[in-house]
């Protein structure tokens, strides 16, 4: 056990923390600020070009085959230097690395990792959430293609997106759940409607909406098998917000590192603010442990298992703690200010309990898988 | 960076857990077997556990924190009720100060439990607690005596066991004007960063003890859901009560992950920053074992609120192990002063 820098990752760090500081480019948190959005693009490829993102994936993509825990330092780094986090593409990565054929990984993984093409992803539905094997998209072949009709939400990003990581239907005569297909989508085509939602902090890009309406997907666009598509959702939503793949670490402690600054320069401040904040730390620095330990783990070997629940409910905690750290923290700045960051922060948290599968649903999966309780 | 125990860290928890198991207390009853007790701490004892810290001969201890805290946490899974954290601090104390190690000892607490008691003199504010020590015979305790800028070690004398609210650890009251008993030979005062790094290793065993609480009350708690039926099906079909499992589950996973740090760092960190790592995994640690005991209470039921069920054994021990080094308030004012600086008149 040693949680020091070896020789190499503290030479990377030390590359990396000498290039952040010349191109931090200063963003909001992701949480607060459609702006964050507006420039994501290009700092996912200002991050790749400089040789610092997709540090744990395969090289022929475009990654570094890294071990795993070098994402841990990229976190850390960007969390010191109060810099955006990583995009969050890990769950995609290994969904496609996982499921894909060699000729899709080679289609899509390099832009995808390179960030010359954005993605989004398309499993829920407004009659599809927890109950994800609900979902109604259809895909019907067509010649030398599947056509798509069908209503997705929750697709983050959607309208920034060349593609889609779409669940559909494609076999409606089988039980639900063997009747489902993943593909990628192109967006930016005719049958393809966006409709974004406005979250209750007042940001537009997270909550994306999706009509499809004839739109079209050449066959082998097909991520998978016919008939796979639930055993890849499975997978994908396994690490999704998983904190290793998201690197959310980084905006909670940029965030926790705020709102200790705001206090040091108040020696007056109440004492429940105070410990608010201790908490929140404790807590921050809980899931960047927690993390390096789940990344260690991965040495020996990955697995796409229930501990990615645990993993979620541990991080949502986490945000919820921050954020309700940075409400007490604003004290009445953030009720007669309707822009008031820590009042948008603390508004994000609350969705972190939902996206991503519902923290009712990550208990239902630990209580059923990781402790073997019987189901009802 | 490498968080992954090795295989020697791996095959001496898996030993020691079996050897807890197969001592330690099954029943509430069982904590009144003398001989099974005694057959408990000799085989603590002949395992030499209770020289993790001792001096390997180049003042460095024999084993890292890492191993202390694996012993720690697997003998709390069982609620053994044997000393260990005790004598191990007793130990790391001593070779910290260049004198030898004295069979049995253990370290001095002020009332409070926060900081090992400082007296001058005689013991003139006692009474002061001896935690974790042999339940009967003599006992003999640390203490530290203020000396210029630092600290030397004295030996007071326990006084009779009293009943703490930890059933399997017990607590000797040193009593009001004790006499100190000067060491042999000690080799040097101890400093700032040598109560530091002490104080790093009790807040990591403390919370590997509270892991290891959770753990071991977590295990039984599934284990009864599982069989105990009401309306003809296991109570640990329904999801109110697998939701509050779950939660008790990644409660426990977070508190492991955050406890690695410190045992890992009270020998590789600067002191201070072992001492806030300790602070961290502790703060988070007693929260999260005072749910999770809570929600074992509950699980069992009526049964879990009798004496003759084993889970109070398991809340009684957090509720010392909490206290011990601080409490959750405690180490977050800590924390709090540590990042923000001092508190200005309104707090």
């Amino acid at each position: 056990m040693d949680f020091r820098d070896s020789p190499a990752e503290a030479a990377f760090r030390t590359r990396l923390r000498a290039w952040i500081a010349g191109n931090n480019p200063g963003l909001p948190v992701s949480s607060t600020d459609d702006a964050y959005w507006a420039r994501q693009a290009e700092w996912h490829t200002a991050l790749y070009d400089a040789g610092f993102f997709g540090l744990s994936w395969p090289a022929r993509f475009g990654g570094h085959a890294l071990p795993p825990v070098f994402d841990v330092i990229l976190d850390e780094e960007l969390a010191h230097a109060g810099a955006p986090p990583r995009p969050s593409l890990g769950y995609l990565v290994q969904g496609i690395t996982t499921h894909g054929s060699e000729a899709v990984q080679q289609r899509f993984l390099p832009g995808l990792i390179s960030g010359r093409e954005r993605w989004c992803q398309g499993f829920s539905e407004p009659d599809a959430g927890s109950d994800l094997a609900a979902l109604r998209t259809s895909a019907v072949r067509d010649g030398g293609a599947w056509v798509i009709h069908g209503h997705k939400i929750w697709t983050s990003y959607s309208d920034d997106a060349d593609w889609c990581f779409l669940l559909a239907r494609t076999d409606p005569a089988v039980p639900r759940h063997k009747g489902l297909s993943a593909f990628a989508v192109p967006m930016r085509q005719p049958g393809v409607e966006q409709h974004p939602l406005r979250m209750i902090n007042g940001i537009t890009k997270e909550f994306g909406q999706v009509v499809f309406d004839g739109a079209r997907v050449a066959a082998e666009n097909m991520i998978g098998a016919p008939g796979e598509g639930w055993r890849i959702a499975m997978t994908i939503v396994s690490h999704e917000r998983e904190p290793g793949e998201v690197g959310y670490v980084a905006r909670y402690s940029k965030t926790v590192g705020d709102l200790e600054k705001a206090l040091r320069a108040n020696p007056r401040a109440a004492s429940d603010k105070r410990e608010a904040v201790a908490w929140a730390h404790v807590q921050a620095e809980m899931l960047r442990l927690h993390v390096r330990r789940r990344l260690s783990e991965r040495l020996d070997g990955i697995d796409h298992g229930p501990g990615g629940s645990v993993d979620k409910l541990l991080m949502t905690w986490v945000e919820q703690t921050v954020g309700a750290a940075a409400l007490s923290v604003a004290g009445s700045r953030a009720v007669v200010d309707r822009d008031d960051v820590a009042l948008k922060i603390y508004l994000y948290s609350r969705a972190q309990s939902v996206m991503g599968g519902t923290s009712q649903i990550q208990k239902n999966i630990i209580a059923t898988r990781i402790l073997g309780l019987p189901t009802a | 960076m490498d968080t992954r125990e090795t295989p020697e860290q791996a095959e001496l928890r898996r030993a020691a857990r079996q050897l807890a198991r197969e001592l330690g207390p099954r029943t509430v009853a069982d904590l009144d077997d003398a001989k099974r007790r005694g057959r408990l701490a000799e085989a603590v004892r002949d395992a030499g556990w209770l020289e993790l810290r001792d001096d390997a001969g180049s003042g460095a201890p024999l084993a890292s924190g890492v191993e202390a805290a694996i012993i720690a946490e697997v003998l709390a899974e069982s609620v053994a009720d044997v000393p260990f954290t005790g004598p191990v601090l007793a130990a790391d104390l001593a070779r910290r100060a260049g004198v030898p190690a004295v069979d049995g000892a253990v370290a001095a607490f002020a009332p409070d439990l926060i900081e090992a008691a400082v007296a001058s003199g005689s013991v003139t504010e006692a009474p002061v607690y001896a935690l974790d020590a042999a339940s009967e015979g003599p006992v003999r305790a640390y203490l530290l005596v203020r000396a210029g800028e630092g600290y030397r070690l004295a030996l007071v004398e326990g006084d009779l066991a009293r009943d703490g609210a930890d059933l399997t650890r017990a607590i000797r009251r040193v009593p009001e004007g004790a006499a100190l008993l000067p060491v042999s030979d000690p080799s040097r005062l101890l400093t700032r960063d040598d109560l530091d790094a002490w104080a790093a290793l009790g807040l990591a065993l403390t919370s590997a003890d509270l892991v290891g609480v959770m753990r071991g009350v977590l295990d039984a708690t599934v284990a009864y859901a599982q069989q105990r039926k009401q309306y003809g099906v296991p109570i640990g079909s329904f999801q109110a009560v697998q939701h509050l499992l779950a939660e008790a589950r990644c409660l426990l996973e977070g508190a492991f992950s955050a406890t690695l740090h410190p045992a890992w760092g009270v020998d590789a960190l600067a002191p201070e920053e072992a001492r806030a790592a300790g602070r961290v995994a502790k703060a988070y640690a007693a929260r999260a074992a005072r749910t999770v005991c809570e929600t074992a209470v509950q699980v069992h039921g009526g049964m879990g609120n009798t004496w003759d069920c084993s889970v109070h054994v398991y809340l009684r021990r957090a509720l010392l192990s909490t206290r011990w080094f601080g409490d959750d308030a405690e180490l977050l004012r800590q924390i709090a002063r540590a990042r923000l600086g001092a508190a200005d008149g309104l707090s």
